[in-house]
């Protein structure tokens, strides 16, 4: 028999085993989703990021030698991007009665996310680095990253934070909306695209796909408002 | 299955090519989407060879998030560095945020009739 540490030597660093091991985490954590009838609380992302987090740090694998097997998946990533447009054009009247809305809501929102994340941040001590690094938290991780380099943050720790507001805001939406009372499909997809990108995109599609396609339209609309607001706001907390 | 995703993949490219072409603030895939939606508002054809696909891709958009997300682990000495004040600000402003955009959405909604009919 081979010596199994030659062979997980050999497993940990090809593609496979981290390819494969993305998916069945997915799955068990859209599983455990599905158990709990959808429970926002129950995300699927957050559960297979823990379950792989924590096989990462119990194995000593670095991120680097996963992502190189899971980059399969993250690839995909663009093409779904692409495909964002089948809702939105099933969805296209809808959207075209709704422009002025979707200004206000989209200058509303933005502002918001920038503003209060700043504000929050500083007052408990956080330095111009962390600074720079959470102002595009709302915004898809490609155009946050390239935010927050010209603004002086940290490009690798933007894309973390810009994750954990995902995950966050496809948490929190559908509860807190829920209490408030929110019955508009339309807003309430669209509010969580603005704040929280693409992740809580994901999760207005699991909600209504109305929702979803507004989602798509706030994520796209705010990554073209954040890139010129960041700045600006960024430089009264200088 | 293949056209499909020969279309989507050169809207992508071409969004790709146009991003940096031109520098533009928008990653080429945002931009492949509105070359995408372009295409099927002009184009019935596009609209039955990519739907099916389209739909299937974003029935698991979720997943495609796991690989950025699992980063996270990456970066937990950094992120505990910060701690609490990171956590409270990232909590609360990612719900002020959601509320105020979908409160302003419907206020303006109301005020231009632009109401829901469904």
């Amino acid at each position: 028999m081979t010596d199994p540490f030659k062979l997980w030597s050999y497993l940990s660093s090809e593609p496979l085993l981290w390819l494969w091991a993305t998916l069945i985490a997915y799955w068990i954590g859209d599983a455990i989703f599905k158990s709990v009838n959808r429970s926002p609380f129950a995300n699927p992302v957050m559960i297979a990021v823990v379950i792989l987090g924590a096989v990462l740090l119990m194995t000593g694998t670095p991120y680097q030698r996963y992502f190189d097997g899971a980059q399969f998946v993250h690839f995909m990533l663009g093409p779904a991007t692409v495909c964002l447009a089948v809702p939105l054009h099933a969805n296209l009247p809808k959207v075209k009665r709704a422009l002025l809305p979707i200004a206000a809501g989209l200058i509303a929102g933005s502002v918001t996310a920038i503003v209060s994340v700043l504000a929050i941040a500083k007052s408990m001590g956080a330095g111009p680095e962390l600074l720079a690094s959470l102002a595009p938290k709302s915004v898809t991780a490609p155009v946050a990253i390239g935010i927050s380099q010209s603004l002086g943050g940290e490009p690798s720790l933007t894309a973390a934070l810009v994750i954990l507001t995902g995950m966050i805001g496809a948490i929190t939406v559908t509860p807190m909306l829920n209490l408030l009372g929110f019955r508009d499909w339309r807003a309430r997809g669209f509010a969580v695209g603005v704040a929280a990108h693409g992740i809580g995109t994901a999760r207005a599609f699991q909600v209504h796909e109305t929702a979803g396609a507004f989602a798509s339209i706030g994520m796209g609309l705010n990554a073209v408002l954040t890139a010129f607001l960041a700045p600006v706001v960024l430089s009264y907390f200088g | 299955m293949i056209p499909a995703l020969s279309l989507i993949l050169a809207c992508q490219l071409a969004g790709e090519i146009l991003s940096r072409a031109m520098q533009l603030p928008l990653p080429g895939p945002v931009l492949g989407m509105i070359f995408l939606l372009l295409l099927m508002s002009v184009s019935g054809k596009v609209q039955q060879i990519v739907r099916p696909t389209g739909q299937f891709v974003l029935q698991h958009l979720s997943l495609l998030f796991v690989p950025a997300g699992v980063g996270i682990v990456a970066h937990l000495g950094a992120l505990r560095e910060h701690g609490m004040g990171l956590a409270v600000a990232l909590v609360v402003s990612t719900m002020l945020a959601i509320v105020v955009g979908a409160a302003v959405f419907v206020a303006v909604a109301k005020l231009t009739r632009s109401d829901v009919d469904d």
